[in-house]
């Protein structure tokens, strides 16, 4: 049994690793570029500075 | 239709006891400093001796100071960039009380010495059960918002605000796993060799997760709107999410070198600890290349200096760290005051100070402002809290190389050159800086409040209306504002 076990643990740090790699490859291609450029401006696409002190949006 | 708000008063409560929390923490580090200055500061008093007050100050400062913090920025980001209002109703409530009471019940059976004696886990059983509860709900107020929101895509941050969330419930629950014998007493599940290393694998992942992912979505949050510039690298940030989630769980074992843990055990803590760089530094890198081409703002900007000097000090720490997990490097620096130097190089300088930053952010648009009370005291803060944590990381690193040195020499005929209490008496001096700093530090904090109670003051509570789902967050690209529903 404890062999299974051994093989067990060694297969899922291989498929980590190559799940990690998967995540480089997928980051890095070409195609994610316009997404991610998108993705990046979000917290800078909405305003947050109060839009009037004294306003009623409260 | 009434137009739905952001809640803002649970961040507002949130971001206040930060700073409160952050008071009184730094409080019972100086005082608990100043102890091992001048020992007859215990009063021989039980409740107020060194060993009874250290753990309150850890609790105080992690979880009441980093984790208000932590709670306020997670809820105003993933509002802000979910673009909905935090799920789950008066549970976002329930959070914040159920923190305050876990906190003041800390405060409370921690000088009265009630412990489980787990460090950063000290809290008895019915505690733990009470934590559990305020998790379960933040878990899922924080996801409830993320399923419900108007944004397509999820931003970064709220990845590590994610992973912090969900990691920190499972390191709770394993590590707290206890036996009752009474009301306020239990012993761990474990036994020996395992309960330490479940303990380390807990207390080290409470860095990788509680003291490190959150603050890093703070990072990914803060420095692009205080910056006015989308974060360098997008792209990486997915890769630096991802390299962390993969490797911080298997460096605890670098807490129990030359232990009775098997070698090997060690050596994959050690090894794990060292691929743990790269990701650290990848993070570093894109969160202060964000200035790229504006690094004039750094000159002008306090709130920017907290936010990238608080970089600085998490690249140095996190460059320390795997350097002090090698076991021959481990060997010179454990048990001595270098680990409390590294510690608070990691606390003081990036936790603290990116706290600090957000806060600064935050405050004055949660009462309607657009800045604080006093720009002037952001910088004042800054520069008094910079020079306290140079000056007690450099006292506790030369305190404890010269600890280090002086316990492992050995005279011609083979005996110690030195007895423990000589490395005590030269220890002295550095205590005396170390203590310096850390009133610095605390003073900072005290100019914090007095600009955070000044900005309340002038402000009142807003609770902003959510913008109509605008175009330009649907087909996220343009850099259209879509704030002024």
């Amino acid at each position: 049994m404890e062999w299974n076990m051994n093989l067990m643990r060694e297969a899922v740090t291989l498929v980590s690793f190559a799940a990690f790699l998967g995540i480089v490859i997928w980051a890095w291609s070409g195609r994610r570029k316009s997404q991610f450029d998108a993705a990046a401006r979000i917290p800078l696409d909405e305003d947050d500075q109060p839009v009037n002190l004294r306003g009623d949006r409260s | 239709m009434q137009a739905q708000t952001y809640n803002y008063s649970v961040v507002r409560q949130f971001a206040v006891m930060t700073v409160v929390w952050g008071v009184v923490g730094m409080l019972a580090g100086v005082i608990i400093a100043a102890q091992l200055l001048w020992p007859e500061l215990n009063f021989d008093l039980p409740w107020f001796s060194y060993g009874r007050l250290r753990p309150l100050h850890t609790n105080a400062v992690i979880f009441a100071f980093g984790g208000c913090a932590l709670f306020a920025s997670s809820y105003y980001i993933v509002q802000r960039t979910c673009q909905v209002r935090l799920f789950g109703g008066p549970l976002a409530a329930f959070t914040f009380w159920g923190w305050q009471l876990v906190i003041v019940l800390a405060a409370i059976t921690l000088p009265l010495g009630i412990t489980s004696g787990k460090e950063y886990a000290e809290l008895e059983w019915p505690i733990d059960i009470l934590i559990t509860l305020v998790w379960v709900s933040y878990a899922v107020v924080f996801f409830g918002t993320v399923i419900k929101r108007k944004v397509a895509h999820l931003y970064v941050a709220n990845w590590f605000f994610g992973a912090f969330i969900l990691t920190v419930a499972v390191l709770h629950l394993v590590n707290s796993a206890a036996l009752p014998v009474s009301f306020w007493k239990s012993y761990s599940a474990y036994a020996g060799v395992q309960d330490a290393m479940i303990q380390w694998w807990y207390g080290h992942n409470a860095v990788g997760f509680f003291l490190t992912a959150g603050f890093l979505g703070m990072m990914y949050y803060f420095i692009p709107k205080q910056a006015e510039r989308p974060v360098y690298s997008y792209r990486l940030s997915v890769v630096h999410f991802w390299a962390l989630i993969f490797t911080y769980m298997w460096a605890g074992p670098h807490h129990l070198h030359y232990t009775a843990l098997p070698d090997w055990a060690q050596s994959i803590g050690m090894l794990f600890s060292l691929i743990l760089l790269a990701p650290s530094w990848g993070g570093m890198i894109n969160g202060i290349m964000t200035l790229s081409g504006a690094w004039h703002k750094l000159r002008e900007d306090p709130i920017l200096k907290f936010l990238i000097v608080s970089l600085s000090f998490y690249g140095m720490s996190t460059f320390e760290g795997p350097m002090m997990s090698i076991k021959t490097v481990n060997a010179l620096s454990h048990y001595t005051d270098w680990t409390v130097g590294h510690v608070h190089s990691g606390a003081l300088g990036w936790v603290g100070l990116v706290s600090m930053g957000a806060i600064y952010y935050m405050l004055p648009r949660l009462f309607g402002l657009r800045e604080m009370w006093s720009t002037r005291l952001i910088n004042v803060h800054f520069w008094i809290s910079t020079v306290g944590i140079v000056l007690y990381i450099a006292a506790m690193w030369i305190a404890g190389v010269m600890q280090g040195l002086m316990w492992r020499a050995v005279s011609d005929d083979g005996s110690l050159t030195y007895t423990f209490v000589e490395g005590v008496k030269a220890t002295y001096p550095f205590y005396a800086i170390r203590l310096l700093g850390g009133v610095l530090y605390l003073s900072g904090m005290l100019v914090m409040g007095w600009n955070v109670a000044k900005t309340i003051a002038a402000g009142r509570a807003v609770e902003p209306v959510i913008p109509s789902a605008g175009p330009a967050m649907a087909a996220a690209g343009h850099a259209a504002s879509v704030a002024h529903a």
